[in-house]
């Protein structure tokens, strides 16, 4: 029983991990009805950033924030320079240039930063502390805390300040909303921006725990998928319980499923992906979408 | 029989002239890279199995490499195992991959571009490490070493006649893989120009009025699909035959992106676009290896740059400025510039504009 809460709280803390990079996928989706199958590199990259910077002696939670600011930037940059341009085009054109991003962030960090793994900091030490009869890591606990700062964030955001009302009219009705007056094109590099941001938050805690190289979130991008389906792709708050869920239910099964154990758990999140757009493509949270013909 | 070779469309003489290319390529060049170019063949069928997805039906998979995957693994099983002829486990590859994918297609029906995209991502990623698990059926993580093929005595007696070498394994390779090039891109061709590829292109363009007009949408989507995973089941098939083993990290997801790359860069919808696509997408993380450090104008700090990024930046940057500037691929920019020469030429009115072409003699 202690080894079962063990895993929850374990999972409860990955599930945070992903839950963030899943927000960050549901921001675009939202904004542009896109799967930015770049989320992941772009988080990569700016786990690198940090890196350099403690590398350089400067304080973790200084160059945390700096590193928030310089993907938010950045993700405005990529918006503006290669999807600007084909804001309009089909969504398979859209998914191929997402995807062309992904492989040449990836080939860049390569390039710049090699491909040794390295060892990440953590500003959480790995001391355990007892709850309710389960021990948990202060590592763990820091990243719950952590991502559920960011997740409350971008919920403050977008629900409570006229930014985020009008982020949220762009998406749900560009034409109206520009009539209104809003600049839809740049609510959608805010967007970029944001997801840019959140999603680097994903990349920061989990360097610690997988060791920081090019390809680390080519499998944490795949669970971000599970949940951002399960939640259903449109809905923040069912991005941040489908990470949750998934999370906890990786860790449970690698555990105590014996035919999945370690390698397979990537498997469990792909079952997830399958069965849920089988049985039901709305996802949680999602609401059903009638198409007019 | 004259008029007949006059009036033969000029697209017959260039598909002519390219497939005697192919068949004396091997003559020319050495052993070791007539095995290069039947890789690149490989590739070639593989992508144009993509591209009747992708460029004919409007899915998308972004996880071909895992239908190769299959394809590959079935022949190297009946071939090492049960001790099978491997070229007459190529066909039950194929078949067997293509029921798979017919299957697959079920499920996708349902499933926005999106989405679909989504999933075959993910089973593009979980593949080599699903194939790690039955390790005695696949052989884990090693995988499986294969026999190089062994040209049969007529085929080395012809080549030795003509050419006055013997026939290497390499280059039997490349014939047996040249062979099956050509057999599916003419069925390709034909697929593509008749009722269900009409079908398909209905569905694409407008998946309503496909359905009006009495498409049987679910039933054309699903055969794209199993279409198209034998068409990969196969070049997997021969992807073994080529490189001599097979293994799980052989199929990973930059295969699959690598099979996108060849199919966007060669012209989604085309049928040359493939064997195009495919040749800049095996040629060039070869080619940007050696070819690069040799250049002296290139400052050493942007060459050592390329050459340690591999081909992952190339790819990327091309991948998003085709679909920016060409997405129609290469075969698209031949085929518009090639119109506009001839516009010119014959003083046709400009397509696009209505405008009429200056007359050489006002001028």
């Amino acid at each position: 029983m202690q080894e079962f809460l063990q895993l929850v709280v374990s999972g409860i803390a990955t599930g945070g991990i992903f839950a963030s990079l899943a927000l960050a996928l549901v921001l675009i989706y939202n904004a542009m009805g896109l799967v930015n199958f770049a989320q992941g590199e772009m988080a990569m990259f700016a786990t690198f950033v940090a890196f350099t910077l403690i590398a350089h002696g400067m304080n973790y939670w200084l160059a945390f924030v700096i590193t928030l600011v310089v993907a938010f930037a950045g993700g405005i940059a990529i918006e503006r320079v290669v999807i600007r341009p084909i804001e309009r085009a089909p969504i398979l054109t859209l998914v191929i240039v997402t995807l062309g991003l992904a492989t040449l962030i990836n080939g860049l960090a390569g390039s710049i930063f090699g491909y040794v793994p390295r060892a990440f900091p953590s500003p959480f030490s790995v001391q355990t502390v007892n709850i309710l009869g389960a021990l948990a890591s202060f590592q763990d606990l820091g990243v719950i805390a952590v991502s559920a700062v960011v997740l409350l964030a971008i919920y403050l955001l977008l629900q409570h300040t006229t930014v985020g009302l009008t982020m949220r009219a762009a998406a749900h009705h560009a034409e109206a909303s520009r009539l209104l007056g809003v600049r839809v094109s740049w609510m959608l590099a805010l967007g970029w921006g944001l997801a840019s941001a959140v999603g680097s938050v994903s990349g920061i805690m989990v360097a610690p725990i997988i060791l920081l190289e090019p390809n680390m979130m080519q499998t944490i991008i795949i669970y971000a998928f599970a949940a951002a389906v399960l939640g259903g792709i449109e809905s923040p708050l069912g991005a941040v319980v489908g990470g949750v869920i998934v999370g906890v239910t990786v860790n449970l099964a690698g555990v105590y499923l014996p035919f999945v154990g370690g390698d397979l758990q990537l498997a469990v999140a792909l079952a997830i992906i399958v069965a849920v757009l089988v049985l039901k493509p709305n996802g949680l949270f999602g609401r059903p979408t009638v198409r007019r013909v | 029989m004259i008029q007949r070779i006059r009036t033969t469309p000029p697209r017959y003489w260039l598909v002519l002239v390219v497939v005697l290319f192919f068949i004396g390529l091997p003559t020319v060049i050495d052993s070791f890279q007539s095995g290069e170019w039947a890789q690149a063949l490989v590739l070639a069928i593989a992508i144009m199995g993509l591209n009747i997805l992708v460029g004919y039906s409007g899915q998308i998979s972004l996880g071909h490499g895992a239908f190769m995957a299959i394809g590959a693994y079935t022949s190297a099983i009946l071939a090492h195992r049960y001790k099978m002829d491997y070229l007459a486990t190529i066909p039950i590859a194929g078949l067997l991959t293509g029921i798979l994918g017919f299957l697959f297609g079920v499920p996708a029906l349902r499933l926005s571009a999106l989405y679909l995209a989504l999933a075959t991502f993910a089973l593009a990623v979980v593949t080599p490490s699903l194939i790690k698990r039955p390790a005695e059926l696949t052989g884990g993580v090693q995988g499986i070493v294969l026999l190089p093929p062994v040209p049969p005595t007529f085929a080395s007696d012809t080549f030795s006649a003509l050419t006055g070498t013997a026939l290497t394994s390499d280059q039997w390779t490349y014939y047996v893989t040249l062979a099956w090039t050509l057999v599916l891109f003419w069925l390709a061709w034909n697929l593509v120009r008749h009722r269900a590829g009409r079908a398909m292109r209905a569905i694409r363009d407008g998946e309503v009025a496909a359905a009006a007009s009495g498409v049987n949408i679910a039933g054309y989507k699903t055969l794209a699909f199993g279409i198209s995973a034998l068409y990969a089941g196969i070049a997997g098939s021969l992807f073994g035959l080529a490189v001599g083993f097979v293994s799980p990290d052989t199929f990973p997801v930059a295969l699959s992106i690598q099979l996108l790359v060849g199919a966007v860069v060669g012209g989604l919808a085309s049928i040359p676009g493939p064997i195009i696509g495919a040749i800049f997408a095996y040629f060039l993380p070869i080619e940007s290896n050696q070819w690069v450090p040799t250049q002296t104008w290139i400052p050493g700090s942007i060459a050592s740059t390329i050459e340690k990024a591999g081909p992952a930046v190339t790819y990327g940057a091309v991948l998003i400025l085709t679909m920016i500037f060409a997405p129609n691929g290469v075969v698209g920019l031949v085929l518009t510039g090639y119109s506009r020469l001839r516009g010119r030429l014959r003083g046709v009115p400009d397509r696009e504009s209505g405008q009429m072409p200056p007359d050489p003699h006002t001028v």
